[in-house]
């Protein structure tokens, strides 16, 4: 019977008191439970449920993520991962007895075609780095093997095959340079403060982007904590967490000027780079170096592998177009014709006489390529034809001062670039201090004289720059004074293709470049590519897009003339610099200048690049 | 003169100066205190036990879930006073209203809820998770006993009962197709204690006994012998695991077997820091359903039981308001609150130590999560509630 309701206070009626009795009795009764069952299993058989968490162990097993993917600048894959199986042994799980491990360890060695004493080794410098994880004999091991692992088990206790993710570079050797390596983080990179954190075992970048870029391409390594009895057999997963991919690399190369610029250029068959470059902010549109090599030699290389690729004398593995260390010949001159405008040593107008000789004093007479005599000149003449006695003129004008080495290293001579790739050259600017410096530890014959400006003052001498320095000089003498960061990477996307972070370095510097120097330099430079009677004109002037361009011949005893070009394009508001170098090419006009113009061709969508033909002029 | 008297008027001193203190203002001194105490002590139990149990569950952030759930514990304090300041009968007059919005909000679950583990329970705000079916327990004991005392001179006593069971069972039918079958148990429990203390006649309610017994035997063993299983495989395998621990751990019987051995091997006084089986992931869950395991390793026999002595007192105290209220709402209230927290508390330990099935229901004010110890803390206000108005009407007929 349902109570009785009203406002008032129910009266303690017996149905009522029976009822809250009987909720009070269903109360005490479950507590008494949970106490007895408490009772019975933390203080009767506490012992034994001690026992068995005791006998509970876990091991916890890193799982690496994959790293990010590099893409070319419209999202063509570069570089991407794929799996490889890799045969792993724990040394945890090896036969304790030292007489069969060392039979075991034999036997694993027969079949992956390592010798006993190799495997010993593997395995005494990774332990070193980390002493519970698996060691990796051997990656990339064929099906056939690892069926043959997992059909005879028992017999290589300890031994597994684990699937890792490996590098693939669906392009095959396209911008292999830029690249670089990966390899698991050694004791000494350990210690770095840019890999606070990562674990040993763990993939990092060595060379290229993957090591500029490495703290987004590495992504974060999961971790699986397995449940193993006294033994050590896994019994199952306790807890899975889950490793995070890397974030992807998008590069400012484009894959077509790219593909053009790897593809002219190795055709010569010659050594040498090249670097194509946006003149505003330094993105790099293509660079390459030859002789290449494929990046997937480099992942496990052979024997033979490792003497072509690290002992060869080719040294395919150098990047030419930013650690190349050569003369620049009269590509120079427009960094020559900067510094004396602006130091005064000449104006734009002043006419200069080339009789075809110059005196550097002691009966030293040098004079232009070729003997020719230009006459009467000023600087827009001089840089078309490409005078050497005008700017013998000028370095000797300049060489009581600082001017032309001051210059050319605001320009970026000298020094590095700041490009997000490892292992750039600096290069060696010569000045007055450093060989009076190498002349006092005799490692000279002879201390500074002004010989040594006049041969600065035409890219020769003691000179050593690369494509990509070139590259930057021209860049910032065409943009009006902003000296631009090169870079290769463009910016950090998720996997989903979202930006995480976009890679703009800042111009390294500013330098003052008056509008006046800057137009009398790209005029001389255009007429020498596009004019009757300029350098380049053979090769240029019939080039669709109006460029300004200088060719180089320098001299590099004892090889042959090293050949140089550095074109701006379009003028006369340049977007994109290139700058060529083929070691022991001859002519600037010859070699480079054909390869610019190929690399601008694509560029510009495919513009007739048909040479104007003809004998190319000496500089 | 006149100075004179402004003065005299002003240092007279106010015949009936009434400066409430601010225990006053919040109504303290007339709150159960041990109630109060064994609320809080609960939460703060909680909170020492997440601050060393879960240093290394979130990476780089030891204190994650301390924080999260001193915000919560504070919020519930904050929810138990803003409730004592309402009378709680007003609630009666608002059943309608709080019956449709407890329905709406566990139905909109379904919509515009984020699926987790592969059930939709929660809305994802921006603070925290809110589930709406933990405050509907709450909501459901307001709700039906304002329709069990609306009804009391309508209709055989047969129908009557019929009626309040569907309106009980209906929220508790949304909750079990989320699937959320532990919560939807509590549902049905919140149903019967309201009925029960209603007074619902005994031979009703062992017709209710007999239709629970039956649907348990059509549910677990007549539908999937036939066919057509009515729980999904999981909710199964965890209801009746606990009758045939496994060795495979993913099994929920596997991971029941792990808890009862966490607890046991916790003792007399506790593994403290030593503690395997809930810091290495033996046990799942070990900050939300399974904390009760992580008190039994921890702090063992002696901790255990200081946490249900204050369950015991909270229970007890919560019994007694049931006798005391003012009026019969509050009385049909509080004993839909009791059965709630009874039920809860038992099969949440009960499953920890293997001897109840796993349902996922939470510990009331001791496992970690923003919903369930806001609505426990709202379910204590309204406790207080009843006991503030019942102390305040009836001052002369009580020994306090």
């Amino acid at each position: 019977m349902y109570l009785r309701s009203d406002e008032r206070r129910p009266q303690m009626t017996t149905g009522f008191a029976l009822r809250v009795a009987v909720l009070g009795g269903i109360s005490v009764a479950l507590f008494a439970v949970i106490f007895f069952r408490l009772w019975f299993l933390q203080v009767l058989s506490g012992d034994e449920y001690l026992a068995e968490a005791n006998n509970n162990r876990t091991r916890e097993v890193r799982v690496l993520p994959p790293r990010g993917e590099i893409l070319d600048r419209d999202g063509e894959l570069l570089v991407s991962n794929r799996t490889s199986l890799a045969l792993q042994v724990d040394v945890e799980e090896l036969p304790s007895d030292l007489r069969q491990r060392r039979l075991e360890l034999a036997r694993i060695g027969r079949l992956i075609g390592l010798s006993l004493t190799e495997i010993r080794h593997t395995m005494r410098e990774e332990l070193i780095v980390d002493r519970t994880s698996p060691v990796t004999l051997k990656s990339n091991v064929p099906h056939e093997l690892v069926y043959y692992f997992a059909e005879n088990g028992d017999r290589f206790p300890g031994v597994t095959v684990e699937p890792v993710f490996v590098r693939r570079y669906p392009q095959g050797t396209l911008a292999a340079h830029l690249f670089g390596t990966v390899g698991e983080i050694n004791p000494g990179q350990l210690r770095q403060a840019r890999n606070r954190g990562i674990e040993p075992g763990f993939i990092i970048g060595q060379d290229g982007v993957e090591y500029s870029y490495d703290q987004f391409l590495r992504g974060t390594a999961g971790s699986t904590r397995i449940q193993v009895d006294s033994l050590g057999n896994t019994l199952g997963e306790l807890n899975r967490v889950e490793p995070e991919p890397g974030d992807n690399l998008r590069l400012t190369i484009d894959s077509d000027v790219q593909a053009a610029g790897e593809a002219a250029l190795g055709g010569t068959g010659l050594y040498g780079g090249f670097v194509a470059m946006d003149v505003d902010d330094g993105a790099i549109i293509g660079m390459g170096s030859t002789p290449s090599f494929d990046p997937a030699d480099l992942i496990e290389p052979t024997q033979a592998e490792v003497e072509t690729l690290y002992q060869d004398e080719s040294a395919p593995l150098l990047n030419r177009a930013i650690a190349g260390l050569y003369p620049t010949g009269s590509t120079f001159k427009p960094i020559t014709s900067v510094a004396a405008l602006a130091s005064g040593a000449v104006t734009p107008e002043e006419i200069i006489y080339d009789d075809g000789a110059f005196d550097l004093g002691g009966g030293n007479i040098i004079g232009n390529a070729g003997g020719a005599a230009y006459g009467s000149i000023a600087m827009e003449y001089a840089l078309q034809v490409s005078s050497d006695v005008y700017y013998y003129t000028l370095g000797d004008r300049m060489s009581d001062g600082q001017a032309l080495q001051r210059w050319a290293r605001r320009l970026g001579i000298g020094r590095e670039t700041g490009i997000d790739l490892p292992s750039e050259a600096e290069g060696l600017l010569p000045t007055p201090r450093w060989r009076e410096r190498l002349y006092r530890q005799d490692l000279t014959d002879r201390p500074w004289s002004s010989g040594d400006n006049v041969n600065l003052s035409v890219g020769q001498g003691d000179l050593q720059a690369n494509p990509l320095q070139m590259a930057v000089a021209y860049a910032t003498i065409a943009n009006g004074g902003e000296v631009p960061t090169p870079h290769v990477g463009l910016r950090i996307e998720d996997a989903a293709g979202r930006l995480v972070q976009e890679v703009a370095p800042p111009p390294a510097r500013t330098i003052p470049i008056d509008p006046v120097w800057r137009n009398v330099i790209l005029d001389g430079l255009h007429a020498a590519a596009q004019s009757p009677g300029g350098t380049s004109y053979n090769v240029f002037g019939g080039f669709d897009v109006p460029v300004a361009g200088k060719t180089g011949t320098a001299e590099r005893p004892p090889y042959g003339d090293q050949s140089w070009y550095v074109v701006l394009a379009p003028y006369p508001n340049p977007e994109i610099v290139v700058a060529v170098t083929a070691e022991q090419g001859g002519f600037g006009a010859d070699t480079a200048a054909p390869i610019a113009a190929t690399i601008l061709s694509e560029y510009f969508g495919g513009v007739d690049a048909d040479p104007v033909g003809g004998a190319s002029a000496p500089d | 003169m006149q100075q004179t008297a402004t003065r005299s008027r002003r240092s007279r001193p106010e015949p009936f100066e009434v400066r409430a203190s601010v225990a006053e203002r919040l109504g303290l001194p007339y709150l159960d205190p041990l109630l109060l105490f064994s609320a809080v002590g609960l939460m703060a139990f909680s909170i020492f036990v997440l601050a060393q149990a879960t240093l290394d569950d979130v990476p780089g952030d030891p204190y994650f879930f301390v924080e999260r759930q001193a915000i919560y514990a504070g919020l519930g304090i904050l929810a138990l006073i803003a409730m004592t300041r309402i009378d709680y009968s007003r609630f009666r007059e608002l059943r309608v209203g709080i019956y449709t919005f407890m329905c709406v909000s566990i139905t909109a679950v379904f919509f515009f809820g984020f699926a987790a583990r592969g059930s939709r329970r929660a809305f994802d705000l921006p603070f925290f998770s809110f589930q709406p079916s933990e405050l509907g327990k709450l909501l459901l004991a307001l709700a039906l006993a304002g329709f069990v005392i609306d009804g009391a001179r309508r209709g055989s006593e047969r129908r009557r009962t019929l009626r309040y069971l569907a309106l009980g069972l209906a929220p508790a039918g949304l909750v079990f197709l989320q699937p959320d079958l532990g919560t939807s148990l509590v549902f049905g429990v919140v149903t019967l204690g309201v009925l029960f203390v209603a007074g619902v006649r005994w031979s009703h309610f062992a017709l209710i006994g007999t239709g629970i017994a039956v649907s348990i035997a059509l549910v677990l063993v007549v539908a999937p012998a036939a066919g057509t299983p009515i729980l999904k495989g999981y909710q199964e395998e965890r209801l009746t695991s606990f009758l045939h621990p496994t060795e495979d751990p993913g099994d929920a019987g596997y991971q029941q077997n792990q808890a009862k051995i966490a607890i046991g091997s916790g003792q007399k006084t506790g593994r403290g820091d030593q503690a395997t089986q809930t810091r290495l992931d033996f046990v799942p869950e070990r900050h939300t359903d399974f904390i009760f395991a992580v008190v039994g390793e921890r702090y063992g026999f002696m901790g255990a039981a200081f946490v249900l002595s204050l369950y015991a007192l909270l229970i007890w105290r919560a019994l007694r308001i049931v006798t005391l209220s003012k009026n019969l709402y509050g009385t049909l209230v509080a004993g839909g609150i009791v059965s709630m927290l009874l039920f809860q508390v038992f099969v949440n330990v009960g499953m920890a130590l293997g001897i109840m099935p796993i349902t996922g229901i939470p510990l009331p004010l001791m496992s970690y999560g923003g919903s369930s110890v806001i609505a426990t803390m709202l379910a204590v206000g309204v406790l207080q509630s009843i006991y503030m108005q019942a102390r305040l009407s009836q001052k002369g007929r009580f020994a306090w």
